[in-house]
């Protein structure tokens, strides 16, 4: 069995479902368009900010917080690409025409990677670019120090998020269940835990916590993150390495 | 080929399948026959690496599943289950499929072609009617011109044309020198279609013969009498050393025996008859009486057959059917 064979063959498969489409675009157009609302807002506050609020005015991260809610979308991608298979009863098919589960799930997941990566890169750069353009004399440049990094971290982050989710289905194999545990997890839990100074230590250790750090450019004024924009992203690929592990663990063992 | 080894599924407590052995055979059409829930479903998952056996081994064509390179060139199937996401065009379906196994795409046209489902190829599954689902289903078993096809109750809700379409299909994929398994839990389909014959029940083997062995050993004849007079005739008949058994409305039967033999008997006797009349069992219920002992025998250990609303007796499976099948799980 050839791996390009599988990968030809899964790449025909996410581009032939309608949920690949809208999804991939509904994380784009909400990424971008809520970036553009936030950013513009943010340039309208800088009037009424104190100075210790404008030393940690970050105009590079601001751009991207429209990846709070389009990152959901993103989820839902990387959830339907793996639990699809098991919904339809698909499953029986695939498995019986590529027995060997590793190569299966491997090439399916990327596949849906690329893809993700792809859409991901666009969209921070555009989310960049145009939210820049809403702060207008605050805005960043991508030159400045930091802020290349934070704007191709914004596509890591989001095919990351993906990517995690991928993992999660293939434990799961429900859409509903899957869903029903990340969107609260990435949407509520991580906010929450993160907002209360009790739980904060442990919140910013969650996946999306963590990686969201590669996309900030100056650091907030109370900083007490014990790693780097870097430590941070590194934290959430070991998340989605369990997932993945997981997810192949478990398709290995279990009957389809 | 596929051979099966002591092949053995448990879920927990229950055994699905329990230590089935035999050969599916090229060139002929066998029927996979059981009623539901006694494991059919379970077996051909394994076959197709699906689901992991207990115990036992199933090979294809003398390998083990996920050990086939492009198992699509060798083994075809169709499960019961839709197997396809509704939202992908029946094209992109069999692409995708095609692809992962390295089988050209204009293969892909050519089984739509087959199944005759060229005209609707760009059109998405879940639109399709049952009908068309299982067309696209067996396109899918055909894609990699196969020597194996299997097909997991093909005809389930299909209308008489659609059933009349896979039957001749399936007899011509045997014709052609194929291994052709297909399951069912209708005895009267198979006798239409299966050259040879598998039979389970509880996940247990309960026969693996040749069509025309089974109608033969299966298909019990016997003689039916009415009397007025039932008590004599019976003493007429125990004389002569024949038995006869009671049956439900009054009438008696004879396992076997001859219109002639017991008529001149009853006129010896001077016993009115009302009726004489050879008789031949279905099919159908042959395979039910199979079927049925073997849940009975998990049920209680009394003899089986006992309390069986046809009231036919034990004897009623002739001695060389008992010896041919029979007698290993009787004891087991």
């Amino acid at each position: 069995m050839a791996a390009t064979q599988v990968v030809q063959s899964e790449w025909t498969k996410i581009r032939s479902v309608a949920s690949t489409v809208w999804t991939l675009s509904l994380a784009a157009v909400v990424t971008v368009a809520l970036g553009m609302l936030i950013s513009l807002l943010s340039a309208d506050e800088w009037a009424t900010m104190s100075p210790r609020e404008r030393l940690s005015f970050d105009p590079t991260f601001i751009s991207f917080a429209g990846m709070s809610l389009g990152q959901l979308a993103m989820i839902v991608f990387g959830v339907l690409v793996v639990s699809n298979e098991y919904s339809t009863g698909m499953i029986r098919t695939s498995l019986a025409a590529v027995p060997q589960r590793g190569t299966f799930l491997f090439s399916k997941l990327a596949v849906a990677t690329a893809l993700a990566f792809v859409v991901s890169l666009a969209t921070s750069f555009v989310a960049f670019f145009l939210g820049q353009a809403m702060l207008g004399e605050h805005s960043a440049s991508l030159g400045d120090a930091g802020v290349l990094r934070a704007v191709l971290g914004g596509g890591l982050y989001m095919t990351l998020i993906a990517v995690f989710s991928m993992g999660v289905a293939a434990m799961l194999r429900s859409p509903m269940l899957s869903l029903g545990i990340l969107m609260p997890f990435f949407f509520l839990i991580s906010a929450i835990l993160g907002n209360v100074s009790a739980t904060k230590k442990v919140g910013q250790f969650l996946p999306d916590q963590a990686g969201s750090k590669i996309m900030q450019v100056v650091a907030p004024a109370d900083n007490d993150t014990p790693y780097g924009p870097w430590g941070g992203l590194g934290i959430m690929v070991l998340w989605v390495a369990v997932a993945l592990l997981g997810g192949y663990t478990l398709l290995k063992k279990r009957d389809a | 080929m596929i051979e099966l080894e002591g092949l053995t599924k448990r879920y927990g407590e229950k055994l699905a399948v329990n230590r089935l052995t035999f050969t599916v055979r090229p060139g002929m059409v066998t029927g996979f026959l059981g009623p539901n829930g006694a494991g059919k479903s379970t077996t051909m998952r394994m076959m197709l690496g699906l689901d992991r056996p207990t115990a036992g081994d199933v090979r294809i064509d003398g390998q083990h599943y996920d050990g086939l390179r492009d198992p699509l060139k060798y083994i075809g199937a169709l499960l019961d289950a839709k197997g396809m996401h509704g939202g992908r065009s029946a094209f992109n379906h069999l692409l995708c499929l095609a692809q992962s196994n390295g089988i050209p795409k204009s293969r892909v046209h050519e089984v739509l072609d087959t199944v005759g489902l060229t005209a609707v190829a760009r059109k998405k599954a879940k639109g399709f009617s049952l009908g068309m689902g299982q067309r696209l289903g067996i396109a899918g078993a055909l894609l990699g011109d196969p020597r194996i096809l299997m097909f997991d109750e093909p005809v389930n809700g299909l209308d008489p044309e659609g059933i009349h379409w896979i039957r001749t299909l399936m007899k011509s994929l045997a014709a052609q020198g194929r291994t052709v398994f297909v399951s069912s839990h209708l005895m009267s389909e198979m006798a239409l279609t299966a050259d040879h014959l598998v039979v389970i029940g509880q996940g247990r083997l309960l026969a693996d013969t040749s069509m025309a062995d089974f109608i033969r050993q299966n298909s019990r004849s016997y003689v039916r009498i009415r009397s007025p007079q039932p008590e004599q005739l019976l003493d007429a008949l125990s004389g002569a050393g024949i038995i006869a058994v009671r049956a439900v409305d009054g009438a008696l039967e004879v396992d076997g025996g001859k219109p002639e033999h017991i008529g001149e008997l009853a006129a010896q006797h001077q016993v009115a008859l009302h009726e004489l009349s050879p008789q031949q069992a279905s099919l159908e219920e042959a395979f039910m009486r199979l079927t049925a002992e073997s849940v009975e025998y998990h049920a209680h250990s009394g003899p089986p057959g006992a309390g069986r609303p046809d009231a036919v007796t034990p004897d009623a499976v002739t001695p060389a059917s008992r010896q041919g099948w029979g007698s290993d799980w009787k004891k087991g």
